[in-house]
């Protein structure tokens, strides 16, 4: 082909339009294969409601129950615990529970120690932060990773992040949220579902 | 298109069918230009030598790998147990396997040290920009296919490294739960998530640094290598345009690397036979415990290699923040009351510098740490135009940036040390200083890379025949 020959414009547009189009076939056509990492049907299903027995529990004591894949706690919290919720609240990030509350603290939960009954905490022990579960530090005092004057609460190995007994989150910490109280309500006084509320 | 040729019918049997595939594929040819009629700098030391290693490491994680995968199981129910039963009772498996785990740690180390190299002779500077960079994106890949691996053995270190990094995409705004969720392709880290960490870890990625290590060869190949001097060798050549400092890479450098490989692999096969865990620096312990979605290990950090991001990303919080707010604002101060520009540079430097401190209160730490984590490794990707110094090569540089870039690699390992450290409230304030310094490092670069004395660099390179 010689330099000299005009450019055809005609061509040329018919060139522009038809790469116009295939890009956007292109762009179509990725939609199934973005979508296949999409959860599966299968993974949609299983989020079932989980019951729970929590009559054995005793004051103090800690349960773990799987709901859609995570760990949920339920803590029975002794009174002395209890009275340390109103002490630290000078030292939280959002005592209140203000932030994001559709998401992580349902209206019957949004009182000081996060529960419909004062003693029986229900959170999801899923991080904030990145997803590690929180370890249990219920014990007062000081200790490695804690300050000195620790009243009892959660310690995330990961990056630090220390929460209350009501699973709110401590100031400075890389955790920006409280944890999240799942959905849940009493069948009867010691039947506890997880996974649904009244409203649903 | 190279012309047909003929040999003469009574050439020897070997010519004649070099010739005969030379006229059909550029055999020789290739050979040549990368081989025996590449010339490189013949002042090499034994800093040279990392990037012939990493190929080496390249090629034998794709071998061990691809037996490995003949006996492992992506299924998050049978997958410990598959890599138990690689380690038990596939004969000679524990050898694949802690092939294929040290070749991790070693193909990093190996490659720390390739990058070093380019710091110190500046083997990133102009024409060597997309080495540079073709190289960085070889880092993220490795980066990614670690990552990625690290899942397969479905320990619990595995599995909760993975809820950590997944989540870091959750971190971002408005978008963030939705691509977490199109990673895992569950709501937790899971089986789906599983099998395609498995498919990325065998087939995507290493495909991707395939073809990017080519790149970064063909791209070597056509600006010719950097060497200690940093002197261009191509400046002075013979009159048959042979650089008067090069020697042929073949055979000269294939026996050099040679010798390397030599002392490499008595090096990688005492850890592969007398220590493959290397004290729970290249195998952590926690990860012979089965995945465990219930319970986080009380101590977890990812492995060696990225513990000085951890420890960036562990370093942001709100404290952090307000620092880096602080700082933006006297940066900006300093550039309105000492800047060279007009007033409209002046007002976008403030405008920027408002917004930017703006976006750092409006959004979470949590978003920042990923953000200072990522740009830890994004930032390398511009160091060709963050070094202003009038020469390459640390030779000719002041001494005391001896004592900067000394600085620097104290507190990029100190930051690895503390990555693999449980949380602690001292060892946050020194991580925030190692941030502070490694981001000062690079963003300063422009400022002090061109201060003091520098020292004459010579027109050829030294060289003392030995």
């Amino acid at each position: 082909m010689s330099d000299n020959t005009p450019l055809d414009s005609s061509k040329r547009t018919w060139i522009i339009a038809s790469s116009c189009a295939g890009v956007v076939g292109g762009g179509f056509a990725a939609v199934p294969f973005v979508s296949s990492f999409e959860p599966s049907e299968r993974a949609r299903a299983a989020g079932a409601p989980v019951e729970v027995d929590i009559g054995t529990l005793k004051s103090g004591e800690k349960m773990t129950v799987e709901w859609r894949g995570k760990p949920v706690w339920i803590l029975r919290r002794t009174p002395e615990q209890l009275a340390t919720l109103s002490k630290v609240e000078p030292q939280l990030a959002d005592p209140k529970s203000e932030r994001n509350p559709d998401q992580l603290t349902p209206p019957y939960a949004r009182n000081q120690d996060r529960s419909i009954k004062p003693e029986v905490l229900v959170v999801v022990g899923i991080c904030s932060h990145l997803g590690c579960s929180p370890i249990d530090k219920f014990q007062p005092g000081a200790q490695p990773s804690l300050a000195d004057d620790w009243p009892g609460g959660f310690l995330c190995p990961c990056h630090g992040s220390t929460f209350d007994l009501a699973g709110r989150v401590y100031k400075n910490k890389p955790a920006p949220d409280n944890l999240e109280v799942p959905p849940h309500m009493y069948l009867s006084d010691n039947r506890l579902l997880v996974g649904q509320d009244k409203q649903a | 298109m190279a012309e047909f040729t003929q040999v003469s019918a009574d050439a020897p049997i070997a010519t004649k069918f070099m010739n005969w595939v030379d006229n059909r594929f550029p055999a020789t040819k290739l050979f040549k230009e990368h081989m025996s009629e590449y010339y490189a700098p013949k002042n090499f030391n034994f800093w040279y030598v990392f990037g012939s290693l990493a190929m080496l490491v390249l090629a034998i994680q794709i071998v061990t790998g691809i037996f490995l995968t003949m006996h492992y199981k992506p299924d998050a129910a049978l997958a410990f147990a598959s890599v138990e039963y690689i380690m038990r009772d596939v004969p000679w498996g524990w050898l694949m396997r802690y092939m294929h785990s040290t070749g991790a740690s070693a193909f990093f180390i190996v490659v720390y040290l390739h990058i070093f190299r380019g710091l110190l002779y500046g083997s990133y500077r102009k024409p060597r920009e997309l080495v540079w960079i073709l190289g960085c994106v070889i880092f993220l890949c490795m980066m990614a296919e670690a990552f990625f691996g690290y899942l397969l053995p479905w320990g619990q270190m595995s599995y909760w490294g993975a809820q950590v990094i997944v989540n870091l995409f959750a971190a971002v705004p408005f978008i963030g739960e939705e691509l977490a969720l199109l990673i895992r392709g569950d709501y937790v880290v899971g089986d789906a998530t599983l099998n395609r960490f498995f498919a990325f870890h065998v087939i995507v990625v290493p495909l991707v640094l395939l073809g990017v290590v080519v790149l970064h060869i063909i791209a070597l190949h056509q600006v010719g290598s950097n060497n200690p001097d940093g002197v261009e060798i191509k400046a002075k050549k013979d009159a048959k345009g042979v650089p008067l400092d090069g020697i042929p890479f073949h055979p000269y450098y294939t026996v050099h690397d040679i010798y390397a490989v030599s002392v490499f692999l008595l090096l990688f096969a005492a850890v592969i036979f007398f220590a493959p865990e290397f004290g729970g620096y290249f195998l952590e312990y926690n990860n012979f415990i089965p995945a465990d979605s219930m319970k986080t290990p009380a101590h977890i950090a990812p492995v060696w290699y990225f513990t000085p991001y951890y420890s960036m990303l562990r370093a942001t919080n709100d404290q952090m923040i307000n620092v880096l707010a602080v700082m933006i604002a006297l940066a900006a101060a300093l550039g309105v009351l000492k800047g060279r520009f007009g007033v409209g540079g002046k007002l976008a430097v403030l405008v920027g510098a408002l917004v930017t401190v703006a976006l750092l209160k409006t959004f979470d730490a949590k978003f920042w740490g990923v953000v200072v984590m990522g740009g830890a490794v994004i930032i390398l990707f511009f160091l060709p135009w963050l070094d202003h110094s009038p020469v390459k090569s640390i030779r000719y540089r002041p001494s005391w940036h001896r004592y900067v870039y000394g600085v620097f690699v104290f507190f990029f390992l100190v930051l690895g040390y503390l990555g693999a450290q449980a949380p602690s409230d001292i060892g946050n304030y020194v991580s925030q200083v190692g941030t502070l310094l490694y981001f000062g490092f690079f963003l300063l670069m422009p400022w002090w890379s061109s201060l003091g004395k520098f020292k004459p660099v010579p027109e050829r390179v030294n060289f003392a025949a030995h």
